[in-house]
């Protein structure tokens, strides 16, 4: 079987690339793909420790099944403002998003 | 090595290089495609994990729902699909160096735990996780409350999300 080490390295790159992405895009949307990597690894690490801990214990897969659905509440509503910032500005660029800075 | 392991392996490494293309990749398509590669390979992570009811609703809701949203989202804001100039803000090195340091700090943290290589107890015969998870979402003296306030949650984000992308003239 596997060691329960693989799983959760694999999640810790997976964190770190999607965090790469959100530090360094610029394109709002992509910004958002980074976040959607991030949370799958969160995911990932709960069902490993369901899967290597207590299996009668099913706390890790209704954990796992909240984030499903707040990472759905999230794309929609992070979405929708990017297209409304769109629709006003033009532009999808955060950098260009700079309403609030002066 | 066992076939698990083999598989996990590719896996895994097939998963992190598509997850290397999303966050690099111009095209924003492109990145969108990538991303449904990335989550089909964490279905089948779910999968080996034996978390069956996860993997499917991992294709059902990421890559039927969250990806094909985000490729929508990508075609509406069109004009900058392929982005003139770097993809990549000026402080690019900084959020690389920040990743490296978190998987870094994260590596040094899982070598001093001593759980790291549990292997998993096999599943006793005749146990059903679907349903045990069925009746944990449903129970009281379990997570009706979470799943309660994740459905309000949806409800509102649904709203919300109608109402931000209205376009009132």
């Amino acid at each position: 079987m596997v060691p329960l080490s693989w799983y959760l390295i694999f999640s810790a790159a997976l964190f770190s690339i999607g965090l790469f992405g959100v530090l360094s895009r610029r394109n709002a949307v992509a910004i958002l793909l980074g976040i959607e990597l991030m949370l799958n690894s969160v995911n990932v690490n709960l069902a490993a420790f369901w899967r290597y801990g207590d299996v009668m214990d099913i706390a890790g897969q209704v954990f796992a099944i909240i984030v499903f659905a707040v990472a759905a509440a999230e794309v929609s509503v992070g979405l929708a403002l990017v297209i409304s910032v769109y629709r006003r500005r033009n532009t999808v660029i955060a950098d260009d998003l700079n309403m609030l800075k002066w | 090595m066992t076939g698990e392991k083999i598989t996990f392996l590719v896996v895994a490494v097939l998963t992190l290089v598509f997850a290397l293309r999303v966050v690099t990749t111009g095209n924003l398509v492109h990145a969108a495609l990538w991303l449904v590669a990335t989550l089909s390979g964490i279905a089948v992570v779910f999968a080996l994990l034996q978390a069956n009811f996860l993997a499917v609703v991992q294709v059902v809701v990421y890559i039927g729902a969250i990806a094909i949203l985000f490729i929508f989202a990508v075609m509406l804001t069109r004009k900058e699909m392929r982005d003139r100039g770097p993809q990549l803000n000026q402080n690019w090195w900084f959020g690389a160096l920040l990743a490296v340091m978190t998987f870094g700090g994260l590596f040094a943290l899982l070598q001093g735990w001593n759980g790291l290589s549990n292997t998993p107890a096999a599943i006793p015969s005749g146990f059903d996780a679907v349903s045990v998870l069925g009746n944990a979402l449903v129970s009281p003296d379990a997570y009706v409350l979470p799943f309660e306030v994740a459905s309000v949650l949806l409800v509102a984000a649904l709203v919300g999300a109608v109402y931000v992308a209205f376009n009132q003239k």
